[in-house]
């Protein structure tokens, strides 16, 4: 039988190197609008016009770190076990190091979301 | 063993004696100094860092003695700035980061059902390295030459000779020394919280303190490195000249302020988080029920942690660096509110779902919470760049980080030492004098630092040593001095209320009735840690799981007997916490004592400019480490295999990555990569701030393409070699894998002289410029590493020579790979940058 996407997704590994994928994305763009800033002002002249590269940086870091969390929120809805969800089960650690990565999305989503809004409106590199 | 076996009273009791008999502590005046057990290692350790608290304390309130009027004249500016720098540096460095590490010492193999940590010489290692460091450090003071600074040691007022004395340099080597031990504590308590865990204690039913100390350990790995890189190049300017941090030759004092706060803030992390995690496990035990949002406290620790280190340059809000890059650190610095809070509602969700017992720790908890987020909302204020370009270097921020530092880390901590003491002594500490201290505290620590709120808004610049009376703020300073002696008698309490524990009864077992496993610790505690290892399926097994106690008591669960007369634990898989192997521990020994006296010699005699008496110093480190390793590690067990109970067998020997040692190997390599990646930074750094990148002229231009791309090469070389000799070995080529190793050897030796003639043949002159000293810096450190490859290489074909290690013994050559891996990493870095990125840039 043909399996479907959310089953393919499930099955995906869950540890706690998936757990920390979000927040890593985080700081890969964190340390990316430092240089970016860094390396213009110190090096490049100046602040760019039409911030392109750094839209597009930001952009991707916003699309991993949302893919991964949609990933963990498949994940965290594992069929199997009861509510609470709080037992020694297979099912109940997937479900939890799922749930807390959804959670680390959610926040290093808004995280990107603050690094990158300075961009908006500071224009220079005073 | 069945669990019929253990029915019979007679057999428990074999089995008692014997487990009594392995564990038992070495005893007599002088021996009992060389014990590794957790329980006295880490009580030592928890013992020293308060003394070193009083210490600070009594520093603190000389300064506050001085500036309770104006214009006073109890201590002279140059005392006054050493009492600062002192009591800042004890605070962080030989108070707040040890205590969690000693705290972690003692209740992490009890959380986790181990009979000890994986590594328990270690832990001794590092507490005598604690002990020696903070000895000298503190010290210092006594002789008029303590560190003064300040805490964070800007240069160039540090660095430069004629401005500063001994003080910077036994800040910079002796701190260095102490970082060398948070580095090996994290290693420990990584390894301990992965691989030590119960039979079915998953992930997620791990006690919060575990993922909490799991991720500290981890923000020590990457926090403390870049400060050592730190101290290297600052050390380096101090007593080599070369010149970092000189403006006059191409150097940039903010390069240090970079790699300071790198390190500098994670830390206000590294010590608030401990102490968060307290609370973790005293409020489910007060509100007598599951902490609410379990998951979401694991959000907030390790989101928390990622954040902690995009804060750094607020700190540096003021140096002047472009707008938009202290935009990136304000957005981040307001973000980490988020986990934060999280954080506490949970706690307090929990406290109102449940049915709450006021006890004295509670008491604690909740005030540190309110004491903390004061400090945490003028955090979120200072966070914001113009309003800190107001409030920067003022007794604004002096009021900020206390209240941050009292409510998150020193009120926790003692709401933990009467949570913890009936677990440590068997009795409990008294309710009134802790409830009165408590109230004293609370309001002499709000009395001491609210009024600075105004005094640094009316304009008072921290670490001054007296301000004029027209100033207006003398009513102010005599309230922060009442404040603090108010908040010493709260102290004293508390000491005094310890003093009277011995002549107190007994209380009874797990007294508050907490569900966590580190309550099944007995009054009349035995040394072995736990009678057996129990099977976990709860996150409170004493609350859930059905007659838990009785079990473990009784022997019933795993691993119940010490048949070989050894000292023993399981290790298990990091996910789901499946049996692995048995681990064989380190038992008490002189070899962690003397090697942290050896490697003490060569900071403390570094300090001094006694070169040659350090470096003898450091062939003894060497030859006390090679002695411990030969003699306690890797050891080929007498049978393949023991039973554990409940007809499990598990094997005495592992290697590769489910051992423990691999782990530790794996995770110092990563403290080492990133202090390597601080020393990287600064060459990067000096591209930015420099028009001409390298810069020209004779002694400047170097190092050429050659050399770097030889040594590269030859770096290579080595780690093939090392590579193959593991895979030879492994298929059982034991002579071609020594030959390999043999030539793994001369091909790091190679790399040594590759790498050095670089610099050597084009003249590079260290003390000319930042860019020729950088270069060297890098040069020398992958050297050194390329020497210390060599001595593992010929460490390895030692031990297989003299058959210690086999095809199928073979952690030894398994763990030096690991290291020739980030030793490949290195060389690439290194040799890249150096060699080709001068033709890039």
């Amino acid at each position: 039988m043909k399996r479907g996407l959310g089953d393919r997704v499930r099955a995906l590994k869950v540890t706690l190197w998936t757990l920390i994928v979000p927040p890593t994305v985080w700081a890969g763009h964190f340390l990316f609008s430092y240089l970016w800033a860094a390396i213009h002002c110190a090096k490049l002249g100046g602040f760019p016009r039409f911030p392109a590269m750094y839209a597009i940086g930001t952009a991707v870091a916003l699309l991993l770190i949302a893919g991964a969390g949609i990933v963990a929120h498949v994940q965290s809805r594992v069929p199997g076990d009861h509510p609470p969800h709080e037992q020694g089960t297979d099912t109940d650690r997937v479900r939890f190091l799922a749930f807390s990565t959804v959670l680390l999305a959610a926040l290093s989503f808004v995280g990107v979301v603050f690094t990158a809004a300075p961009v908006l409106f500071l224009t220079d590199c005073r | 063993m069945s669990l019929h076996d253990q029915d019979d009273p007679a057999l428990r009791a074999a089995q008692e004696e014997r487990l009594r008999a392995v564990w038992k502590a070495p005893q007599g005046i002088f021996l009992r100094w060389t014990d590794c057990n957790n329980n006295r290692v880490g009580a030592w350790y928890t013992l020293t860092a308060f003394a070193f608290m009083l210490f600070a304390g009594v520093l603190a309130l000389v300064m506050r003695t001085q500036l309770a009027v104006p214009e006073n004249d109890l201590v002279g500016p140059n005392t006054f700035n050493q009492l600062f720098t002192l009591h800042g540096s004890m605070m962080m460095f030989l108070f707040a980061v040890p205590m969690f590490e000693a705290v972690s010492i003692i209740l992490l193999p009890q959380l986790l059902g181990a009979r000890d940590l994986p590594f328990p010489r270690l832990s001794a290692f590092g507490y005598w390295s604690f002990l020696l460091g903070g000895v000298f450090v503190g010290g210092s003071i006594f002789f008029n030459v303590a560190p003064d600074g300040g805490w964070f040691m800007y240069p160039p007022l540090t660095t430069r000779t004629d401005l500063s004395g001994l003080g910077a340099d036994i800040w910079m080597l002796g701190l260095s020394f102490i970082e060398v031990s948070s580095v090996a504590a994290a290693v420990e308590l990584i390894v301990g919280v992965l691989k030590c865990r119960p039979p079915g204690m998953r992930l997620n039913l791990m006690p919060l303190y575990a993922w909490y100390i799991l991720v500290v350990a981890v923000m020590i790995l990457f926090a403390f490195p870049p400060l050592i890189a730190g101290d290297v190049l600052f050390e380096m300017e101090r007593l080599l000249n070369w010149p970092f941090f000189d403006a006059t030759r191409g150097g940039d004092p903010l390069l240090w302020q970079h790699l300071f706060w790198i390190f500098g803030h994670p830390e206000v992390y590294i010590v608030f988080l401990p102490s968060i995690a307290l609370f973790a496990m005293m409020i489910p035990t007060f509100a007598q029920r599951h902490l609410l949002g379990y998951p979401w406290i694991v959000l907030a620790a390790v989101g928390t942690a990622f954040l902690s280190f995009g804060l750094w340059v607020h700190h540096m809000f003021a140096t002047g660096l472009p707008k938009i890059s202290l935009a990136f650190f304000s957005a981040a610095s307001e973000a980490v509110a988020i986990p934060t809070g999280i954080q506490i509602f949970a706690f307090i969700a929990t406290l109102w779902a449940g049915k709450v017992k006021w006890s004295t720790p509670l008491l604690y908890a909740t005030g540190s919470l309110a004491i903390f987020v004061i400090g945490g909302l003028t955090g979120v204020m200072v966070a914001i760049a113009p309003f800190d370009w107001q409030a920067h270097d003022t007794y604004f921020v002096v009021a900020h980080l206390h209240y941050v530092l009292i409510g998150g880390t020193l009120l926790p901590l003692f709401g933990g030492l009467y949570y913890y003491w009936p677990l440590i002594t068997g009795k409990k500490l008294s309710d009134r004098i802790g409830r009165t201290a408590f109230w004293v505290l609370f309001v002499g620590a709000n009395l001491t630092f609210f009024p600075m709120h105004f005094s640094g808004l009316f304009g008072m610049p921290r670490r001054v040593f007296t301000y004029p009376a027209e100033l207006g703020i003398g009513w102010l300073n005599l309230a922060s001095t009442m404040g603090a002696y108010l908040f010493a008698l709260g102290t004293l309490l508390i000491c005094i209320d310890l003093f009277r524990s011995p002549w107190r009864a007994k209380s009874p077992r797990n007294p508050w009735n907490a569900g966590t496993l580190e309550w099944l610790a007995h009054p009349d505690d035995e040394d072995w840690g736990i009678r057996s290892v129990p099977l976990i399926e709860s996150r409170y097994p004493i609350w859930d799981q059905k007659d838990f106690v009785a079990k473990v008591d009784e022997g019933r669960f795993f691993l119940p007997d010490a048949e070989e007369g050894r000292r023993e634990t399981i290790v298990t898989s990091v996910l789901d916490a499946r049996p692995l192997f048995v681990v064989r521990l380190g038992t008490p020994s002189w070899v962690p004592m003397l090697t942290a006296i050896a490697l003490g010699s060569v900071f403390i005699l570094t300090t001094y400019h006694l070169y040659w008496w350090s470096l003898a110093g450091a062939i003894v480190t060497l030859g006390c480490v090679l002695y411990w390793l030969w003699t306690g590690t890797a050891e080929i067990p007498e049978k393949p295999s023991k039973p554990i109970g409940h007809g499990i067998e598990l094997p005495l020997y592992v290697s590769g990555s489910s051992a423990p040692g691999w782990w530790a190997m794996f995770i110092t390599m990563m403290a080492d990569a990133t202090a390597f990646s601080g020393l990287v930074f600064g060459y990067y750094f000096f591209w930015t701030v420099h028009p001409e990148f390298p810069p020209s002229g004779p002694g400047m231009d170097g190092p050429g393409v050659f050399w770097p791309m030889v040594a590269l090469g030859v770096a290579a070389a080595s780690w093939v070699a090392t590579v193959a000799a593991r895979e030879t070995n492994r298929r059982g080529g034991v002579a071609a894998a020594r030959l390999l190793l043999a030539i793994g050897i001369v091909a790091s030796l190679a790399g040594i002289r590759a790498g050095l003639q670089g610099p050597l043949t084009t003249g590079l002159d260290p003390e000319l410029h930042s860019y020729p000293a950088i270069v060297w810096v890098l040069v020398i450190w992958t050297t050194a590493h390329a020497g210390i490859g060599a001595i593992m290489q010929g460490y390895a074909l030692a031990r297989s020579i003299a058959g210690r290690m086999t095809p199928t013994h073979d952690a030894d050559l398994r763990n030096i790979t690991v290291y020739q891996h980030f030793m490949a990493l290195t060389a690439i870095v290194t040799y890249a940058t150096i060699g080709l990125f001068p033709g890039v840039a």
